[in-house]
């Protein structure tokens, strides 16, 4: 962990994904137990009157969740919050930034709060959040 | 479909999730998780965990774990294909792990619309506590309904 020596205004390193595939949606839909039929079902998805299938908003937010574990573990975590701002298209390709908004050592810990967002290739903003961890 | 802010102060049972290491490795496939700790035993104790521990947003899944996680919705009147994720916040409390049994309950803490009632929200806030009754994390959950144009029931 590097992240003690972190400060206001550094990036993160980004986590660029592949497109998101049928399989994964399906994978996703069963290994998160959200099995609405909206995101795996393009028969679904017609009668709702869209083109085709969505991904779950859960998994982008599963993919920035990876980038906060990769930089800081699991335990400093504090909070996540994310804002579902647009849909991702099946075959749409996320890819996940965070930047430290601001280190508070009011506490006696050092809390850092990271401005996250997911974006498309395309540059559509899909997620908008943000997420408290300790630093060590 | 109309939600009602007589839902407001409302509860419900959650799900009940007893955390096997298969399912938080499936879950890692499908979120492309090549983590160690979230995959392999030894990794994870090396990293000081008794078992695989729960990532972020897996508790998600625990509200989930009943025969019919969308019955809720359609007491409340809604079209499950109107529905989409607002928000969603976790505040953690404790690490879970593998072997433990999570078990959410719901109260909706806000209702209401936006765009003359073309778009409705149900905000509803979600402890999860484990089998020894610690409270784990809090999801606080928006979701929006909106409203499905010349589509057939």
């Amino acid at each position: 962990m590097t992240n003690s020596t972190l400060e206001v205004g550094d990036a993160l390193a980004e986590l660029v994904l592949e497109p998101i595939s049928r399989t994964t949606l399906a994978l996703f839909a069963g290994a998160s137990g959200d099995h609405n039929p909206i995101h795996i079902d393009q028969d679904v998805a017609e009668s709702a009157g869209l083109d085709d299938v969505f991904a779950h908003g859960m998994l982008s937010m599963a993919y920035l969740g990876r980038l906060l574990t990769d930089n800081f573990g699991l335990e400093p975590l504090r909070s996540y919050s994310t804002r579902f701002a647009s849909i991702t298209p099946v075959h749409g390709q996320p890819t996940c930034r965070a930047t430290v908004r601001e280190v508070d050592e009011s506490s006696g810990e050092r809390l850092a709060t990271l401005d996250l967002t997911v974006i498309l290739a395309d540059g559509t903003t899909t997620l908008i959040g943000e997420a408290v961890v300790a630093l060590n | 479909m109309a939600l009602s802010t007589d839902l407001i102060g409302t509860t419900r049972a959650g799900g009940t999730l007893l955390v096997s290491r298969s399912r938080l490795r499936l879950f890692a496939k499908a979120i492309g998780q090549h983590d160690p700790v979230f995959i392999d035993l030894e990794a994870a104790k090396q990293a000081g965990h008794p078992d695989l521990p729960v990532p972020p947003t897996f508790f998600f899944a625990v509200d989930l774990e009943v025969p019919d996680s969308f019955a809720y919705l359609e007491e409340a009147g809604v079209d499950l294909r109107a529905v989409l994720h607002g928000e969603q916040k976790f505040t953690y409390h404790r690490t879970a792990h593998a072997g433990d049994e999570l078990t959410s309950s719901s109260k909706v803490v806000d209702v209401y619309d936006k765009k003359g009632g073309a778009l409705q929200f149900m905000v509803t806030e979600t402890p999860i506590v484990n089998q020894g009754g610690d409270l784990v994390v809090t999801m606080l959950n928006t979701l929006v309904v909106r409203r499905l144009e010349g589509v057939a029931a």
